[in-house]
C-alpha cells in the first residue's frame, strides 16, 4: 500500500470520497491562499504607486488571451477524459491526458514567448518583480501539473485505472483545474484589470 | 492629578539613580500626558481583571473542595453563568477601554498642529540627522524645541526602519523608508528629555539615542540663530592647524562643516559639534577625551558603526581636536 | 475483510501487521503515529533547550548595564534565533507531537489518514531545524529579529547568508507544518470511530483542528513573503524597495497576516489541553462545551483580522488602525468565554490537586496576565508608547510560556504515563511547578515595568544611567529559578522512565478513549474499533449526557485484522461507510525529505547543479512514493471517487 485506500462498505448509504480527494482539496486551498497573497501584494503595491500603474504601460492582451483559451481547452479535454474513465473508456482517458499535456506544454511555450517580448525584466522594478514572480509561480504549477499528468498517463497505459479505481486521475484532474482557475484570476488581475482602470 | 504623583512615587525606586528618566509615566507636555493617564487607567483595568480572575479561581477551588465525596451524577450546567462572566462583563470592560483609547487618539490627532514648528528627523544607521526647514540649521542627535509650542516631527529614513521615541513626550513613530511619517510633541517645561531608536535597525540599534532639549522660546530662538551660522573661523594657532589637518583628511568625504570645503553627507554635520551634549548618538559624552577616542577608534566604541577608524598621528589628532572643540 | 462486531480473543494477527521491526531500517521507515508523535515531542524539547540556552545568554548579557559578554552581532543572532526557535521549532511542533500521538487514539482509529505523510512531515521538521542551526556553524545565523523587517534584511544592509538561512529555513519548515495540518484535518474528517459525531469530539481536537485550518491560510502569507525576500536578495528584485516602486510595509503586512494567526496556532491546541485536563481533575465534564468549542473556532477566525495591531507605530491612517484596535478588543471575548468555562468547571467540580492540575491553575493566572497586557497594547495610543519596548516582551512571554509551556508541561505529567506506561513523581512535579511558576513571574513580570520605564527591546546593552539595572538583574535571577524548574521537570521524566510506578490503563480516571487502552498502547491502538455514543465514553456511568443513548461499545467492534485497516466514517455523524487500507512502513518519506533538503542547500550556497539535483530527486522520490505496489493493483476495487 502506498497511500490509504478507501474500500466502501457494502450497503454504505452515501458515495465515499477517497482520502486523496480530501487531501488534494486541502492542497488546493493552501495553494490558492498562496496566490491570493501574491495578488494581494500586486494590488497593494499598485495602490501605492506614485506614477502610472503598470509602469510600463498596459500589458498586451492578444497573445495571452489565446493562451488563456488554450489552458481552458486543456481543462475541458481533461474533464472529458475523466468522464470517459467513468464509463470505462481508458483509451479515451489516455488520449485526453496526452492532449492535455500537449496543451500545457504549448501554454508554457507561449508564456516563454510572452516573456521574451517584455521590454523589462524581473529586476527592473517592483512591477517587474511582481509580474514575473506571479506568472512564474503559475508556470511552475503548470509544470508540476504536467509531471502529474505524465505520470498519470503512464499509469493509465499500464492499466492502473478502471471506473472503480481512479483516485490518481481525480487528484490530477482537480489539481489541473485548480491551476487553470488560478490562471483565470492571474490573467484577470495582471492583464485585464489595468485595461479596466482598476488601480 | 494627585494620584498620579503618588503612583509615580511608587515607581520611583526603580528609576532612582538615573540622571534622566525615560519613564512613560512621568510625562511632560500635552502629547505625553493623555497617554500617561490612559496608561494608568489600563494598568488599573488590568490589575482589576487579574485580581478578580485569580480570586474567582481561588474561590472556585476552595468552595469545591469543601466536600470530597465524588459526584456521582453531574447535572449542573452553567452556560448562563459562562455567558454573563465570559461575554457580557468582559464586553462592557473592553468597550469602555476602547472608547477611552479612541478618545485619547483623537486628542493626539494631527489637527492640533496649526501653529506648530516643523522639525525634520532623518534616521540613519545609527544616528539622527535633525533639520529645521527654512533656517539652514542641520544638527545631529539633539532636537531643540521651544517650550509650550507644538512641534511637528516629519520623520523619514536614509536607510532602514528606525523609530523615534522620547517616552516622556509621547509615543513613538516609525521611520519608514519611502514615506514621511508625522507625529507632534510638546514640552511644557524646559528640560532635557531622553529618547532612543525603538525599531531594531541592526548592529548598533542599542546606541541610537536622541535628546530633546526644551528651552524657553527666547533661548530657543538664540540657539537657532547660532546654529544657522556657518562654523566660526578658528582663532588660535592650534585650531587653525587643526582645520588644515581636518580638511586634508578623509573626514571631509563624510562630514560637512558649513563655511569650509568639507561637504560630506554620510555622517553627521559637524558645524556646531561642540555645542552638543553627547557624541555618536548618545554613546559617549561630548568631552575632549571622548572625542579623541571616537575619532581614532570609533569601532571600539560603537562596533559596526559606519564611521571607520582614521589613522592619525598624535600631533594631528591633538590639532584636530583643538579645531573640533571650538566648533560652537 | 470483516466488519462484524466481535469481541476479539487473539490479537496476534494485529500485532504482526502493525509492529515495526526493531531494525535501523524499521526505525527510519516507521509510519506509526505514536512513534512519530514521540519524536516530535523529543525534538521539540531539544529545541526548547537550545532556545533556552540562547535565552540564558541573553539574560546573562543583560544582567548588568554595559556588559560585554556578547558582541552586538552575536547578541542579535541570539535573540533572533531564540525567537525563531521557540516559535517555529518548539511551540508549534511540541503541540503537533501531542496531536500526532493522541489524535488517532482520541478518535478510535489505528493511524492517521496519511501515515507516510506524517512521517514525512516529521523528517522535514527535523531537517529544517538542522538547516537553520547550521547557520551558527558558518557564523552567519539569522540576525534580523524573528519578524525580519525589510529593508534591514535586504542584501544591501545584511549581505551575508544570515537572512537566506531565515527565508529558506522557514520555507522548508513550512512544508512540514502544512502537510501536518492537512493530515490532521483529513484524519478528523474521515477516521473517527463510528458514532463519534462532531458534537462529541474531545475538546482538545477543536484546538488542533482550528490551528490546522489556520495554518492552511496563514502559512502561505509567510511563504510568499519569504519567497519575495529571497528573490529580492538573490535575484535583484524589488518587492520591498521603495526606490524602485516597492513597499517596505508590504513585508510587515504579509508577515503579520501570517504572524498573528500563528500565535494562536501555538496556543489553541494548548488551550485544548487545558480544557481536557481541568475537567479530569475537577471530576466533572467541561462546562459549556459548545461555547468553548465555538470560542476556539472564533479565535481562529478573528485571528486573521487583527494583524495590523503589530504596526500601530508604522504610520497607518487612524481610521484603519482603530478597526484593528477594536478587533483586538473583540478577540479577548472568546478567551473570556473559555476562562469563565474553566472557572465554572472547577467551581462545580471536586478538584483533586495533582501535578497536571497544578500546572493548569498556574496557566489560568498567567493567561489572564498575558491576555490583559495584550488588550492593553491593543489600545493605540498606549501601544505607541510601549510597542518595541520590554512591555511587549513581557506580554509575549506571559502568553507564550503561560499558554504554551505551562499547559505542555502539565500535559506531559498527564499524558506521559499513557505514552511510557509509568507515572511521574508527584513530589518532583510540585517542585518543578513552583520553581517554574515563581521563576516565570520573577523573570517576566518586571519587564512590564521596564517597558514603561522606556527600555526598548532588542538592545544588546543599556547605559548605567538609565535606571534599568536592578530590574534586569532581578529578571536574570528569575531565569535561574525558571531554568531550575525546567531541569527538575526533565529529571523527573528521566526518573519516571527508569523507575516510575506502573501507570495502568487509566490512572487519572479520565473520560476519553485513549484511557481505555493499556499504557503504552499497542502498535495497532485498538483491538476492535470502538463505537462511541457520548462525549465521555469512559464516564458514562457518572455523566448524564448518555442517558438517551445506548452506551458506547469499547469491547466489541470491527476487528479488521487482514492488513492495516481502520474504519472510515462520514464527516458529521460518523456513520461507518468504508474500510480504510493504510500503507505500511516506507523509506520514501525520509528520502523525499532529504531530497528537499538537498534542494534548499543548493539554493543556499547557491549552486545550480545541487539545486537541479535536489529538484529532480524530489520528483523521483514523490513518484516512487506514490507508485502503487503490485499487490495493491491486484486488490481490486479501490473506491468510487
Ligand atoms: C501565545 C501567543 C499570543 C496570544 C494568545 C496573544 C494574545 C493577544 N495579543 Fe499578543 N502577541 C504575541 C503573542 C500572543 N498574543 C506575540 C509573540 C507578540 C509580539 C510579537 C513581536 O513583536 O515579537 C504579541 C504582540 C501583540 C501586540 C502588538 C504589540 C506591539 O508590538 O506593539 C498586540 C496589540 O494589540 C497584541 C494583542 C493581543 C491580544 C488583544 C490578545 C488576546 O487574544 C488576549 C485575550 C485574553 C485575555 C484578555 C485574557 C482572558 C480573558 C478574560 C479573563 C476576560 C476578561 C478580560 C478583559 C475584560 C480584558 N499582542
Ligand atoms: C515559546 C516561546 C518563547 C519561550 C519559551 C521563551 C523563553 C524565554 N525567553 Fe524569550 N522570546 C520569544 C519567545 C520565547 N521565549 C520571542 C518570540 C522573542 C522575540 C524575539 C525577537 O525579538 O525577535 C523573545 C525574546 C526574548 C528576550 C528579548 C530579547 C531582546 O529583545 O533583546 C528575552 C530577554 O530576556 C527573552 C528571554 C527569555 C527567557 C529568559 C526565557 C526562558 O523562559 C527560557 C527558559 C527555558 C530554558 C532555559 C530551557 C531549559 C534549558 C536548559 C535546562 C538548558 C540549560 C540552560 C542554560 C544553560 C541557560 N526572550
Ligand atoms: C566613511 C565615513 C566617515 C569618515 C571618513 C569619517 N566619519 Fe565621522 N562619522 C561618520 C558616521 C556614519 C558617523 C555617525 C556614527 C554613529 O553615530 O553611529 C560619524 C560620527 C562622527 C562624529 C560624532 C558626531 C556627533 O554628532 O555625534 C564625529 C565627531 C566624527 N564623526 C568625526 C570624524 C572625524 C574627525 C573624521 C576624520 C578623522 C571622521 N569623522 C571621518 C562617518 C565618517
Ligand atoms: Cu535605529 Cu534602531
Ligand atoms: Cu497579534
Amino acid at each position: 500500500m502506498t497511500s490509504t485506500r478507501v474500500v466502501p462498505l457494502a450497503g454504505a448509504s452515501r458515495p465515499v470520497r477517497s482520502l486523496g480527494w480530501w487531501g488534494i482539496w486541502m492542497v488546493v486551498l493552501t495553494e490558492g491562499a498562496f496566490f491570493a497573497f501574491l495578488l494581494f501584494s500586486y494590488f497593494y503595491t499598485g495602490s501605492l504607486a506614485r506614477g502610472a500603474w503598470p509602469p510600463h504601460g498596459n500589458p498586451e492582451l492578444t497573445l495571452t488571451s489565446v493562451n488563456t483559451a488554450i489552458l481552458l481547452a486543456s481543462s475541458g479535454v481533461l474533464w472529458w477524459g475523466d468522464r470517459s474513465l467513468h464509463k470505462g473508456h481508458t483509451r479515451r482517458l489516455m488520449i485526453a491526458l496526452a492532449v492535455t499535456i500537449v496543451l500545457g506544454v504549448v501554454f508554457l511555450g507561449v508564456q516563454g514567448v510572452e516573456y521574451s517580448r517584455k521590454a523589462f525584466g524581473p529586476d527592473a522594478d517592483a512591477y517587474g518583480s511582481l509580474f514575473f514572480t506571479i506568472t512564474g509561480f503559475h508556470g511552475a504549477h503548470v509544470a508540476v501539473g504536467i509531471i502529474m499528468l505524465a505520470t498519470t498517463l503512464v499509469r493509465a497505459w499500464r492499466g492502473h485505472f478502471a471506473p472503480t479505481r481512479r483516485v490518481g486521475v481525480t487528484v490530477t484532474a482537480i489539481y489541473w483545474h485548480f491551476v487553470d482557475v488560478v490562471w483565470l484570476v492571474v490573467f484577470t488581475s495582471l492583464y485585464v484589470s489595468p485595461h479596466l482602470g482598476v488601480l | 492629578m494627585r494620584w498620579r504623583g503618588w503612583m509615580l512615587a511608587a515607581t520611583a525606586p526603580w528609576a532612582a539613580g538615573c540622571t534622566t528618566t525615560m519613564s512613560t509615566l512621568d510625562a511632560h507636555g500635552s502629547a505625553g500626558r493623555p497617554v500617561a493617564d490612559l496608561a494608568w487607567l489600563l494598568i488599573a483595568m488590568a490589575g482589576a481583571v487579574v485580581v478578580a480572575s485569580t480570586v474567582a479561581m481561588l474561590v472556585a477551588l476552595f468552595r469545591a473542595r469543601r466536600t470530597d465525596e465524588a459526584p456521582e451524577r453531574i447535572p449542573v450546567d452553567r452556560t448562563r453563568w459562562v455567558v454573563v462572566w465570559g461575554v457580557v462583563i468582559p464586553a462592557i470592560i473592553l468597550a469602555g477601554t476602547f472608547l477611552w483609547g479612541t478618545h485619547t487618539l483623537a486628542a493626539l490627532s494631527a489637527s492640533r498642529t496649526a501653529n506648530a514648528l516643523t522639525v525634520e528627523v532623518i534616521g540613519h544607521r545609527w544616528w539622527w540627522e535633525i533639520r529645521y526647514p527654512g533656517t539652514g540649521v542641520v544638527t545631529a542627535n539633539e532636537i531643540h524645541i521651544p517650550t509650550g509650542r507644538h512641534v511637528r516631527l516629519l520623520v523619514r529614513s536614509a536607510d532602514v526602519i528606525h523609530s523615534v521615541w522620547v517616552p516622556q513626550l509621547g509615543g513613538k513613530i516609525d521611520v519608514v523608508p519611502g514615506t514621511v511619517n508625522r507625529r507632534w510633541v510638546e514640552a511644557d517645561q524646559p528640560g532635557v528629555y531622553r529618547g532612543t531608536c525603538a525599531e531594531y535597525c541592526g548592529a548598533q540599534h542599542a546606541h541610537m539615542g536622541l535628546l530633546v532639549v526644551a528651552e524657553a522660546p527666547a533661548t530657543f530662538a538664540a540657539w537657532v540663530r547660532q546654529e544657522s551660522r556657518p562654523a566660526p573661523a578658528p582663532r588660535d594657532s592650534a585650531a587653525v592647524h587643526g582645520e588644515r589637518v581636518f580638511l586634508a583628511s578623509p573626514c571631509v568625504t563624510c562630514h560637512t562643516i558649513r563655511g569650509t570645503p568639507a561637504r560630506g553627507a554620510v555622517g553627521p554635520d559637524l558645524t556646531h559639534l561642540a555645542s552638543r551634549r553627547t557624541l555618536a548618538a548618545g554613546a559617549i559624552p561630548n568631552t575632549k577625551g571622548a572625542l579623541g577616542a571616537w575619532v581614532v577608534n570609533a569601532q571600539g566604541i560603537k562596533p559596526g558603526s559606519l564611521m571607520p577608524a582614521v589613522p592619525l598621528t598624535g600631533a594631528e589628532l591633538q590639532a584636530m581636536l583643538a579645531y573640533l572643540e571650538q566648533l560652537r | 475483510m470483516t466488519t462484524e462486531t466481535v469481541r476479539l480473543q487473539d490479537v496476534g494477527q494485529l500485532e504482526r501487521t502493525w509492529e515495526t521491526p526493531r531494525t535501523i531500517r524499521g526505525w527510519l521507515s516507521t509510519v506509526d503515529h505514536k512513534r512519530i508523535g514521540v519524536r516530535y515531542l523529543v525534538t521539540a524539547f531539544v529545541f526548547l533547550l537550545l532556545g533556552g540556552i540562547e535565552a540564558g545568554a541573553i539574560r546573562a548579557q543583560l544582567a548588568r548595564p554595559e556588559l560585554h559578554l556578547l558582541s552586538a552581532q552575536l547578541y542579535n543572532e541570539l535573540f533572533t534565533m531564540h525567537g525563531v526557535t521557540m516559535l517555529f521549532l518548539y511551540a508549534a511542533p511540541v503541540l503537533s507531537g501531542f496531536s500526532n500521538y493522541f489524535w488517532p487514539l482520541l478518535i478510535g482509529a489505528r493511524d492517521m489518514a496519511f501515515p507516510r505523510l506524517n512521517a514525512f512531515s516529521y523528517w522535514v521538521f527535523v531537517l529544517a531545524g538542522i538547516f537553520l542551526y547550521t547557520s551558527f556553524l558558518v557564523g552567519q545565523a539569522p540576525n534580523g529579529g524573528w519578524f525580519a523587517y525589510t529593508p534591514l534584511t535586504e542584501a544591501a544592509y545584511t549581505p551575508g547568508l544570515n537572512l537566506d538561512y531565515y527565508t529558506l529555513g522557514l520555507l522548508f519548515l513550512g512544508i512540514s507544518t502544512t502537510v501536518g495540518a492537512i493530515n490532521f484535518i483529513v484524519t478528523l474528517i474521515t477516521l473517527r470511530a463510528p458514532g463519534l459525531s462532531i458534537n462529541r469530539l474531545p475538546i482538545f481536537m477543536w484546538g488542533t483542528l482550528t490551528t490546522s485550518v489556520s495554518v492552511l491560510f496563514a502559512m502561505p502569507a509567510l511563504s510568499a513573503a519569504c519567497v519575495m525576500l529571497f528573490l529580492d536578495r538573490r535575484a535583484g528584485m524589488h518587492f520591498f524597495d521603495p526606490a524602485a516602486g516597492g513597499s517596505t510595509l508590504l513585508w510587515q503586512h504579509l508577515f503579520w497576516i501570517f504572524g498573528h494567526p500563528w500565535v494562536y496556532v501555538v496556543v489553541l491546541p494548548a488551550m485544548g489541553l487545558v480544557s481536557t485536563i481541568i475537567p479530569v481533575f475537577s471530576r466533572r465534564p467541561l462546562v459549556a462545551y459548545p461555547l468553548v468549542a465555538l470560542s476556539t473556532v472564533a479565535t481562529g477566525i478573528l485571528g486573521f483580522g487583527v494583524w495590523a495591531h503589530h504596526m500601530f507605530a508604522a504610520g497607518l491612517p487612524d481610521i484603519s488602525m482603530s478597526f484593528f484596535s477594536a478587533a483586538s478588543m473583540v478577540i479577548a471575548i472568546p478567551s473570556g468565554v473559555a476562562f469563565a468555562a474553566w472557572i465554572a468547571t472547577i467551581w462545580t467540580g471536586r478538584p483533586t490537586m495533582r501535578v497536571p492540575f497544578l500546572f493548569m491553575l498556574g496557566f489560568l493566572v498567567l493567561f489572564v496576565v498575558g491576555g490583559v497586557s495584550g488588550v492593553m497594547v491593543g489600545v493605540i495610543p498606549f501601544d505607541w508608547q510601549v510597542t518595541d519596548s520590554y512591555f511587549v516582551v513581557a506580554h509575549l512571554h506571559y502568553v507564550l510560556l503561560g499558554i504554551n509551556l505551562f499547559p505542555v508541561v502539565g500535559a506531559c505529567y498527564y499524558w506521559l504515563p499513557k505514552i511510557t506506561g509509568r507515572m511521574l513523581s508527584e513530589r518532583l512535579g510540585r517542585w518543578a511547578f513552583w520553581l517554574m511558576f515563581i521563576g516565570m513571574n520573577v523573570t517576566f513580570f518586571p519587564m512590564h515595568i521596564l517597558g514603561l520605564l522606556g527600555m526598548p527591546r532588542r538592545i544588546y546593552t543599556y547605559p548605567l544611567g538609565a535606571g534599568w539595572g536592578t530590574l534586569n538583574l532581578t529578571e536574570s535571577a528569575g531565569t535561574v529559578v525558571l531554568v531550575t524548574g525546567i531541569v527538575v521537570f526533565l529529571v523527573s521524566v528521566g526518573v519516571s522512565l527508569r523507575r516510575g510506578a506502573p501507570a495502568g490503563a487509566n490512572p487519572w480516571g479520565a473520560s476519553t478513549l485513549e484511557w481505555s487502552l493499556p499504557s503504552p498502547p499497542p502498535a495497532y491502538n485498538f483491538a476492535v474499533i470502538p463505537t462511541v455514543r457520548s462525549r465521555h465514553p469512559l464516564w458514562e456511568d457518572r455523566v448524564g449526557d448518555s442517558g438517551t443513548h445506548a452506551p458506547s461499545e469499547l469491547e466489541r467492534g470491527a476487528v479488521l485484522d487482514e492488513g492495516r485497516e481502520t474504519v472510515g466514517t462520514t464527516m458529521l455523524d460518523a456513520e461507518p461507510v468504508a474500510v480504510l487500507r493504510m500503507p505500511g512502513d516506507s523509506l520514501w518519506p525520509l528520502l523525499t525529505a532529504l531530497a528537499i533538503a538537498l534542494l534548499f542547500c543548493g539554493l543556499l550556497v547557491p549552486s545550480v547543479p545541487i539545486s537541479v539535483a535536489g529538484a529532480t530527486a524530489i520528483i523521483a522520490c514523490v513518484i516512487a512514493w506514490l507508485w502503487p505496489e503490485r499487490a495493491e493493483l491486484r486488490a481490486g476495487a479501490e473506491n468510487s471517487r
